[in-house]
């Protein structure tokens, strides 16, 4: 008899909890493959007329030539734009937002910046975040925004003047959008760091556990 | 529409002799192309080139289209592209097209007409000397090229959509379909929604000068509601049907109603 609720215990405590419910797994990935079409698009697209003096290399851009790019940019906004905006109302509407992202606090950051450059930062427990991952994962949400409506209203100028103006004028935005994709590209180096070094972090967002 | 020659700048070679060959009809070809779209994105994680993959092709020419009619449903014919101050204007103006500024054509002022063709009830043709009596208006606006940049300038003419009341076109028709003196024989269609726009102009003047060499003489069409290669230089003949004609670039893949 004990044996056997012994047993029973064991059972009902293997499931772990989840730490990436399946929604935000899903989105995360369909999102990963998004962005990726998005910057390589991006880069063959900044190569027809740079705003700086340097062009991205041939080999790591999609399409073949500008209007390739092109192709492939416009198509993949719309899986960027609907799974964005999926998550973002999922996000809102389930509170995991709040309870995963705030408080942010300058003391809590300063904190665990430190203690990040020191490599003490704990990373026991996976479904509380930390400081950094706080601002990283709040600050990247904001910058998602950002890139998607300059990249809007760059594609509507007419028609979406008012978001245009929103940022001053048309080559503001152009700016400001080649700025985000580079905040992206820094966040995706952290990013993908992090998770080959905290591998079982990887794993959540595979298996939810 | 049969493709022009290879070395035109920033375009691949190997991709516009693709083209080509697509140009020939392949029923098995198309039946196997709707099968893997999703393969296309699932090879570039792996680093292969995806658009060797005519699925992946097939798939953007889908959405390329789709594209197209999210853009006509989106385009208000009253909205009216910014328009800016004298000082605003970028200087100088910069000469852009898939050749250089010596192989623009020459059109001789004297000899040029334009020919009106297709759904008018006049189809006469136009010296310039007749198309300069119209009454012109002025814009100041921004072109935007495709390739990302933009630019300021100024633009007169006369408003397209009161010469195609003029000449008596049937506005209900689809396009109006430009083709150009460039080399190679440039042509472009503009969906008829945006032929009516207020400032859509056929365009004589640029900063107040006759239209120079550079900028498309004697007629370019001015559309400050689409991307820079919809605004066709050196036009020759305007026609009004509702046949899709293509373009020299949406052949090649530029999104055909490319609206701002």
């Amino acid at each position: 008899m004990s044996s056997l609720a012994t047993v029973d215990e064991h059972i009902e405590a293997a499931p772990a909890k989840t730490i990436q419910p399946a929604w935000v797994r899903v989105m995360h990935w369909i999102n990963a493959l998004a962005m990726v079409l998005m910057i390589l698009s991006g880069w063959q697209i900044y190569n027809a007329s740079p705003l700086f003096g340097f062009h991205f290399p041939r080999d790591y851009t999609l399409g073949g030539w500008l209007g390739g790019g092109l192709l492939w940019h416009f198509a993949a906004m719309w899986l960027l734009m609907v799974n964005g905006l999926a998550y973002l109302i999922t996000g809102l509407a389930t509170g995991r937002f709040r309870k995963k992202l705030l408080p942010i606090t300058p003391a809590g950051v300063l904190h665990d910046v430190k203690a990040a450059l020191t490599f003490k930062l704990s990373h026991e427990d996976l479904s509380v975040y930390n400081s950094v991952q706080r601002v990283l994962y709040a600050g990247i949400i904001v910058v998602g925004v950002l890139i998607v409506l300059t990249g809007l209203g760059m594609w509507k100028p007419v028609q979406l003047h008012w978001l245009v103006s929103l940022f001053g004028d048309y080559p503001t935005a152009r700016y400001i959008h080649f700025f985000c994709m580079a905040a992206i590209c820094a966040f995706l180096v952290i990013h993908v760091l992090l998770a080959l070094l905290v591998p079982k972090s990887l794993r959540a967002m595979i298996i939810g556990r | 529409m049969a493709k022009r020659s290879f070395l035109i700048p920033g375009v691949d070679k190997r991709l516009l002799i693709k083209d080509s060959i697509k140009t020939m009809p392949d029923v098995t070809r198309r039946r196997f192309i709707t099968g893997g779209a999703s393969l296309g994105a699932l090879t570039l994680l792996t680093g292969c080139d995806v658009i060797d993959s005519s699925s992946a092709e097939e798939m953007l020419k889908t959405v390329s289209k789709f594209n197209d009619a999210v853009q006509d449903f989106i385009f208000n014919p009253a909205a009216l592209a910014p328009t800016f101050a004298e000082s605003a204007i970028t200087k100088p103006f910069p000469f852009n097209a898939y050749y250089d500024l010596d192989d623009a054509p020459e059109v001789d002022g004297k000899d040029w007409k334009l020919e009106v063709r297709g759904l008018v009830d006049n189809k006469k043709s136009w010296t310039l000397e007749e198309l300069y009596k119209l009454p012109q208006v002025s814009q100041i606006t921004r072109h935007i090229c495709v390739e990302g940049w933009s630019a300021i300038g100024s633009w007169t003419g006369t408003p397209l959509r009161d010469f195609l009341k003029l000449i008596g076109a049937d506005t209900r028709a689809k396009y109006v379909w430009f083709q150009c003196a460039d080399k190679e024989g440039y042509n472009s269609p503009l969906d008829m929604r945006t032929a009516l726009h207020p400032q859509t102009q056929m365009t004589f003047k640029y900063a107040n000068e006759i239209l120079p060499r550079a900028y498309g003489f004697p007629m370019k069409i001015r559309v400050p509601t689409k991307l820079g290669f919809k605004n066709p230089k050196y036009v020759v003949s305007m026609e009004v049907t509702n046949d899709y004609k293509g373009g020299y670039w949406e052949d090649q893949g530029y999104n055909s109603f490319s609206g701002s």
